[in-house]
């Protein structure tokens, strides 16, 4: 590990114009698998994080333009590629239902389990945290290769079940009882894949914990954390507490599977006219409950870094410091805890009674108050700054919106009365998709472009980055936006023919073409983005240690990248909050965290 | 804290375990005493219950020191209790609020 | 690189790495326990009878398809190796390492004894064809007690490891030595206090 990384950067370069060479370099290369590929440096994970994460949400998403097909023209034979996915698939082009709900339940799935969690938490957090808190690395860095390791063989076992006799699970993400108990073997795939992601998270929610607490600098209190630590501090809890109640429903439902136990099977089920052979005595809310008590946490945990890499990029880009940052850390506190205890109003229409239903619908109307406090901070944090129109600054702002959007259409399906009409139509799917892709995602790209700097000490290039903005935020729309009208209309989700059959659906049935010529053309939205970071790893402009003229630490105490182990020529101490921009009489306008006065 | 001072720390604590050790045993045979009496089920499962928190609680405290532990240590494991206590309250709850007229054959 | 505090306490949390860590892994575990307690308990309430009809015969109680003499004997053989924990924990402290040897190998031999008795009374209700697909009642006996035994298996392998092999240590690095047989320790005692709770919900009531 002597190689600096801008050594090591070159090197590749130079091996990109003589691919011969660089294979046999890397056989002499001693280190090469415990440099890159077993690696405990927390920088190095971070990117396989990023990679892994990146590559599964390019293949969830390609997932759902599938099913897109299907829905804007159902029953009509895939042009050209259609016959490549097998007789048993796609006979003749034209999509079994069987692969349609593989597509769905995998596309759910995959898109929360493998792409926005690693690549907000996993990578975001490994790489950015340590950094922004001053330490040399995470605090168990073999734990954290084996947390990488345990999502890549999830993943692995994901990705395998698609090839199974029956394909993959298709019984939603949910994985609902006692559906997901008599499916086909792609089920138990699920379930074990499921199993290693779980215990991924947990490794890595253990570490995140114990950095934060143990590893800041000297000086840096949890008041002067920036607020993207806050938020991976919070989400590490929720994923710590919310997870194992899953793994526990998780492990039951492997047991339905496998032992013949009726832990979800009632008495007398009756499956194709025939009374099932089991003991039964079990029950199918039981399921919902555990897996609600994870996945509304879940929730927030897709949500909250979103909200602290926005935090950080408007900041930087207002030249303020953000508004209320206490208020943000208290209320993102608060809603971490609320997170727990909203999670029946997934569950409305499951029979629940008038006593839990008024509970549930108060404690998810108070859970909305942080959540706005937190937004409006972010709102009011733009007020009156000298806003630079950088392209993470762009994203961040397109964030800000587009989760309001997917706030506010959550109120109505947090009421009982309201949600008994919407539940399970294309509203919800509107609503939670807001939440995640025009929300959580445009957030995620913009943390690509914010450190993308620091990762590499080149820059994204701003034209294409354009580009991918306002085509990503124009098509995210067009196909979510008219979710809402459909929903409204009463179409339900998970219909494999759009609602062709439904009398309710005709005069709302024209969107499903709408929609899916906009997810393709989001797709080639794309492809911008993805020459842009490909490219720029090579050809980017290259830029000093601290770009953004930032005042984290992960900029000012660090070069640009960073030295591989130990991460700091000399060790920060934190002497001042996060945001110190614009402070009155300072020569540079900012004034570094880790900068005595 | 010097040497010595430890030594003789560990010492007193030694006694203290072998004490313990002999309360978790005796309540074991309380609990199972207990359960020949075939109590009917409400009080057989609070008495149950109060003797496993007090064992419980004994191993916690004494054996994993959990009665000198630091301050950040206690305050993960209280949110821990918290959303325990959570997620049994609120799922058996949810349990006795539904409505079953429907599911009855 | 040096990673801090692996070993000397940071001094405002008052704690090493990982010390928090193992407990914080310890939170995600009563969860994880508390997820199938609260699944027992969700299936129990809503059984008419419990443990009801299994293979044909109704059941009264737990204790007449459980055998109680066997899981007591258990409990108090897990009681005694979470005693011989702690104590070979004492005995590093007070640089004792020949009375750490046997205290940790008497924890190991306990903790196989255990899972000797756990295997005879899984063989004696398997040749009942009381299985767990038998009832919801058996389905939860075998689950809980099987990841139970899953995880007293994983601390076997853990004070294995350190009474053998990682037990040179000692002599290299004597206080991160002790700091792990505390983690390991605290590990084991937590597994105890499941059994504790184990133990009356599922043989007694």
């Amino acid at each position: 590990m002597t190689n600096s990384a801008e050594g090591s950067g070159d090197k590749a370069e130079h091996n990109e114009e003589t691919p011969v060479e660089r294979h046999a370099e890397h056989q002499e290369d001693l280190g090469f698998w415990r440099k890159y590929i077993f690696s405990t440096d927390h920088k190095v994970i971070g990117l396989q994080y990023a990679f892994t994460s990146m590559f599964f949400l390019l293949f969830g998403f390609s997932l759902m333009m599938l099913m897109r097909w299907q829905l804007a023209f159902p029953g009509e034979a895939l042009p050209i590629i259609g016959k490549l996915f097998g007789e048993a698939n796609m006979p003749d082009g034209v999509m079994d239902p069987q692969f349609y709900n593989q597509l769905g339940a995998m596309h759910g799935t995959i898109m929360v389990f493998l792409g926005i969690v690693p690549l907000a938490v996993g990578a975001f957090g490994n790489f950015v945290v340590p950094l922004q808190i001053g330490a040399p690395d995470m605090a168990f860095p073999k734990l954290n290769m084996a947390s990488y390791w345990a999502l890549f063989t999830g993943g692995i076992i994901m990705l395998v079940s698609f090839i199974l006799p029956g394909g993959a699970a298709k019984s939603g993400w949910t994985s609902y009882t006692p559906l997901a108990v008599i499916e086909t073997t792609g089920q138990t795939f699920w379930l074990l894949g499921m199993i290693f992601l779980i215990t991924s998270s947990l490794l890595g929610a253990i570490n995140f914990i114990t950095t934060i607490i143990q590893m800041r600098a000297k000086g840096l209190t949890f008041m002067r954390l920036p607020f993207f630590v806050w938020v991976q501090f919070i989400t590490a809890f929720l994923l710590l507490l919310a997870f194992p109640p899953l793994e526990a429903a998780g492990v039951l439902q492997l047991m339905d599977r496998l032992a013949g136990t009726s832990f979800f099977l009632p008495s007398g089920l009756v499956v194709s006219g025939e009374v099932l052979n089991v003991s039964g005595g079990g029950s199918p809310l039981l399921w919902q409950h555990l897996f609600w008590f994870l996945a509304h946490p879940e929730v927030y945990v897709l949500i909250l870094p979103a909200m602290g890499i926005v935090a950080e990029i408007i900041s930087n880009n207002t030249r303020k410091p953000i508004w209320g940052y206490k208020s943000m850390v208290y209320s993102l506190i608060f809603l971490g805890f609320m997170s727990f205890i909203v999670w029946a109003h997934h569950m409305f229409i499951t029979g629940m009674g008038t006593m839990m239903s008024a509970f549930f619908q108060t404690t998810t109307m108070i859970i909305s108050v942080p959540s706005v406090i937190i937004l409006s901070a972010l709102f009011i944090s733009l007020w009156g700054g000298s806003i630079r129109f950088t392209t993470p600054m762009l994203f961040a702002l397109g964030f800000l919106p587009m989760f309001g959007i997917g706030g506010l259409t959550g109120l109505p399906l947090g009421l009982a009365p309201t949600d008994i009409h919407l539940h399970d139509t294309y509203y919800v799917i509107g609503h939670f998709h807001y939440i995640v892709a025009p929300g959580t995602i445009l957030a995620l790209f913009a943390g690509v472009y914010y450190w993308f700097p620091k990762i590499t000490g080149r820059k994204m290039s701003d034209v294409l980055g354009k580009i991918h903005f306002w085509g990503t935020i124009v098509f995210m729309n067009g196909v979510f936006m008219p979710m809402f009208i459909q929903g409204l209309a009463g179409v339900s989700r998970r219909l494999y023919d759009g609602g062709q059959l439904y009398d309710i659906a005709q005069p709302v049935l024209e969107w499903n073409v709408f929609m899916s010529v906009s997810a393709w053309l989001l797709g080639v939205a794309q492809i911008p983005f993805l020459i842009n970071l490909f490219g720029s790893i090579k050809k980017g402009k290259k830029v000093s240690a601290n770009p953004w003229e930032a005042t984290t630490m992960e900029w000012t105490a660090a070069p640009s990248p960073p030295i591989p182990h130990g991460n700091f020529p000399v060790v920060p101490t934190a002497y001042r909050g996060p945001y110190e921009y614009s402070v009155p009489g300072s020569s540079s306008g900012f004034i570094p965290q880790d900068q005595e006065n | 804290m010097s040497e010595t001072t430890d030594h003789e720390h560990v010492k007193k604590h030694v006694r203290v375990y072998i004490i313990v050790f002999a309360a978790l045993a005796a309540l074991t045979i309380v609990t199972v005493a207990i359960a020949y009496l075939e109590l009917s089920i409400v009080p057989a499962i609070m008495v149950a219950l109060f003797i496993a928190i007090v064992k419980g609680s004994l191993v916690a405290g004494y054996f994993m020191h959990l009665i000198s532990e630091k301050k950040v240590i206690i305050s993960i494991l209280i949110v821990a209790g918290v959303f325990l206590i959570v997620l049994f309250v609120l799922t058996i709850s949810s349990y006795h609020d539904q409505d079953r007229s429907s599911l009855v054959p | 690189m040096e990673i801090p505090y692996t070993t000397t306490v940071r001094p405002d949390t008052g704690v090493y790495n990982a010390k928090l860590g193992v407990w914080l892994f310890l939170a995600s575990e009563v969860m994880l326990f508390g997820g199938l307690f609260s699944a027992y308990i969700f299936l129990r309430v809503g059984a008419p009878e419990w443990p009801g009809m299994i293979a044909g015969h109704m059941f009264e109680r737990s204790s007449d398809i459980l055998n109680v003499p066997i899981g007591t004997f258990n409990t108090m053989v897990l009681i005694a190796s979470s005693v011989t924990m702690v104590l070979s924990w004492a005995s590093l402290m007070m640089k004792n390492f020949s009375k750490y040897k046997l205290y940790m190998g008497l924890t190991i031999l306990f903790g196989f004894i255990f899972l000797i008795v756990k295997a005879f009374e899984y063989s004696d209700k398997f040749s009942h064809h009381f299985y767990p697909s038998e009832s919801a009642f058996l389905a939860i006996y075998f689950t809980l007690t099987g990841l139970h035994g899953l995880h007293v298996i994983g601390g076997i392998i853990v004070n294995l490891y350190f009474w053998g092999p990682g037990s040179k240590m000692w002599k290299t690095q004597p206080k991160r030595f002790t700091n792990r047989i505390e983690i390991a320790g605290l590990y084991w005692h937590f597994v105890d206090i499941v059994w504790i709770f184990l133990f009356p919900t599922i043989y007694l009531l």
